[in-house]
């Protein structure tokens, strides 16, 4: 076990690095230094500025210096677009407002998707599991871009249940429709997973071997087979969590929540490169270490893998 | 010796009712022509259109991809015309209607819908297409070359892999689109550079299985070079898989260009794709206009579940396992 974890960190440190070293080559790649404007600074002035942000010395250096902020002091640069902001004022501002939806959400995607699955596969051929594989296909075609205007149009325009958008400190009734649009397509597929998965497991033949037992229906489910029923919905949540790391982009520009994706499609429009830089590099993080957990985690329940 | 006892053999032969009619069965069977064997495609073609939502699904896309084509020698406005009159005024005047020849209503700016669709259909389908193009080609070479290596080679470009696949991608894709300019070109390019590290993955276990079979065993005696094998025999024998993913790789692509549109970083106008007009539709429902919305909605969701249904038939179809 312990030789697996050390093993998969020599995964994930080089990928943060190329990571880092990718974002920070793209960044010096742009047309246009961030102080170019339309109006030329003097040279003295230019020089000057160039030299508080670190930009005379040469490029290797910057490098090292950014990557040793970040590393050290958790700093991210400044702004290159606020003059009197940090990318970190910026991300702090957006980050807990994400997180906040996008946990919830992630938490509705696996309890509903696992539980429908799971019914689904139990039940097989009933209504229920027809229902269930109808939600599975429709949602295949409903992303989050597509889930967020038709939720809107039928909550706030149709009903007038839910405010159709702004954050409010993340009361509950702002909460609905963004924890909705990001988990539907996620929490189907891993509806979809589990229940192949689980009609796999229910026809081995150490199920039989339990039910010959004469074990009740209900302890067969939870002690034997949700195990291993488990072991490709966790290899699913890497790319679940990307994707609602991704989707979540979406939903703040929609929803106009102000969480970080927003910020990051505002910088992309104005060219603020260093607030793009780090979000990408701080995400990149988060889904690199949560990858990272899931496959310890997948190691730990199936220990073939560690071999 | 021996030709008296074959003599004797015939003579009993020619009495014995039973020889006589083995010979006649050894007769008919020479004359009747050869039993026709079906290969691998032709079952597959069988099995692929006794698959109703397949069938469906084909003749779906093919209608719509006709519509694309055909559709503009119908439009009474262009893509690029404003219908004056109705500009400003969509709640009350821009409604679909066979009429005034704004058969799909007008957008915000008072474009024809229906010549707006039609263009959008176009570039989605292009980006689709030729985005999984890209990532078939890569994924396909790449993942033979690993698997038919081996060794340190697979397991150096496959770790490679692993690295890419772990980095949230459209952040990525959004920042080169922000450096390098946004262009049709620069989409294709990096969302099919995207995608093909799954394509490359299936493939290098395809390979795995292909590479220990006889005939290349046969291949490496005669002595032909490992590039030749990898293009002559390995990656001819992976196309029933590589075509499955393939067409589950276009409603992906399809799916990450309406993404980026919809945030408003993909395709510029006056260009368009359905993931632009989705979001000005979504952006216009305030104001009861959904048409903007359901219309480009509509012909998003036909496809990509045409080309779902399509992927899975002919999974089913080419699956060795399920024979």
């Amino acid at each position: 076990m312990f030789n697996f974890i050390i093993r998969r960190l020599g995964i994930a440190i080089p990928t943060m690095l190329i990571l880092i070293v990718f974002s920070f080559s793209m960044m010096k790649l742009a047309p246009g230094g961030p102080f170019t404007s339309e109006r030329p600074l003097p040279p003295q002035v230019l020089a000057n500025i160039e030299a508080k942000y670190g930009l005379d010395q040469p490029e290797y250096m910057q490098l090292f210096n950014y990557m040793k902020g970040i590393i050290t002091q958790f700093d991210f640069g400044p702004s290159f677009r606020f003059k009197d902001r940090s990318v970190n004022d910026i991300i702090a501002q957006g980050f807990p407002v994400t997180l906040t939806y996008g946990i919830w959400s992630f938490i509705v995607a696996v309890t509903v998707g696992i539980s429908l699955g799971a019914v689904a596969a139990i039940k097989k051929n009933s209504w229920l599991d027809y229902t269930a594989v109808g939600i599975t296909i429709g949602a295949q075609v409903l992303p989050n871009f597509v889930m967020a205007p038709i939720l809107v149009l039928i909550f706030t325009l149709w009903l007038g249940w839910l405010p159709g958008g702004g954050w409010n400190g993340g009361e509950w009734p702002y909460l609905v429709m963004p924890v909705i649009a990001l988990s539907t397509s996620y929490m189907a597929s891993i509806a979809r997973i589990t229940r192949s998965s689980m009609l796999e497991v229910l026809n081995s033949n150490f199920i039989r071997t339990a039910k010959a037992k004469g074990l009740s229906n209900g302890s067969i489910i939870l002690k034997h087979a949700l195990k291993p029923t488990m072991l490709p919905v966790i290899s699913y949540l890497g790319p679940a969590f990307v994707g609602m790391v991704t989707g979540s982009v979406v939903i703040d520009q929609y929803f106009s929540t102000g969480g970080i994706g927003q910020l990051f499609v505002n910088s992309a429009l104005s060219r603020d490169y260093s607030v793009m830089m780090g979000i990408t590099i701080l995400l990149g993080a988060l889904v690199i270490i949560f990858n990272m957990i899931v496959d310890i985690l997948y190691a730990w329940i199936d220990p073939k893998i560690r071999l | 010796m021996g030709s008296v006892a074959s003599e004797k053999a015939n003579q009993l032969a020619k009495h014995n009712p039973k020889t006589r009619k083995i010979e006649q069965m050894a007769q008919n069977m020479a004359n009747t022509a050869p039993v026709k064997g079906r290969s691998l495609w032709q079952d597959a073609y069988h099995r692929f259109f006794q698959n109703k939502a397949a069938v469906i699904s084909v003749i779906a896309l093919t209608a719509i991809v006709l519509f694309s084509f055909i559709g503009p020698y119908f439009a009474v406005w262009s893509n690029e015309e404003i219908d004056w009159a109705r500009l400003g005024k969509a709640t009350e005047m821009g409604a679909p209607s066979l009429e005034n020849g704004h058969y799909f209503g007008i957008d915000n700016l008072g474009r024809d819908l229906y010549s707006r669709v039609i263009q959008g259909t176009q570039v989605s389908l292009m980006v689709g297409l030729i985005g999984a193009g890209i990532a078939v080609f890569v994924g396909t070479f790449y993942g033979a070359a690993a698997g038919y290596f081996g060794g340190r080679i697979d397991s150096f470009m496959m770790r490679l892999v692993d690295i890419l696949m772990s980095i949230p991608f459209m952040f990525i894709l959004i920042l080169m689109l922000v450096v390098f300019g946004r262009s049709l070109y620069m989409l294709f390019i990096g969302i099919g550079l995207l995608a093909w590290l799954d394509m490359a993955r299936i493939v290098r276990g395809q390979t795995l299985t292909i590479k220990n079979k006889e005939y290349v065993e046969a291949a490496i005696a005669t002595g032909v070079p490992s590039l030749t094998i990898i293009r002559r025999h390995i990656v001819p024998n992976l196309m029933g898989v590589v075509a499955v993913y393939a067409t589950l790789l276009v409603p992906g692509m399809i799916l990450t260009e309406s993404f980026i549109s919809f945030l408003g970083l993909g395709v510029q106008e006056p260009n368009t794709s359905w993931g632009a007009l989705i979001s000005e539709g979504a952006g216009t429902i305030n104001y009861g206009t959904t048409w903007q919305l359901f219309v480009p909605l509509f012909f998003f969701v036909v496809t990509l579940f045409s080309f779902f249904f399509i992927g899975d038939g002919l999974r089913d179809a080419l699956d060795p396992k399920d024979r």
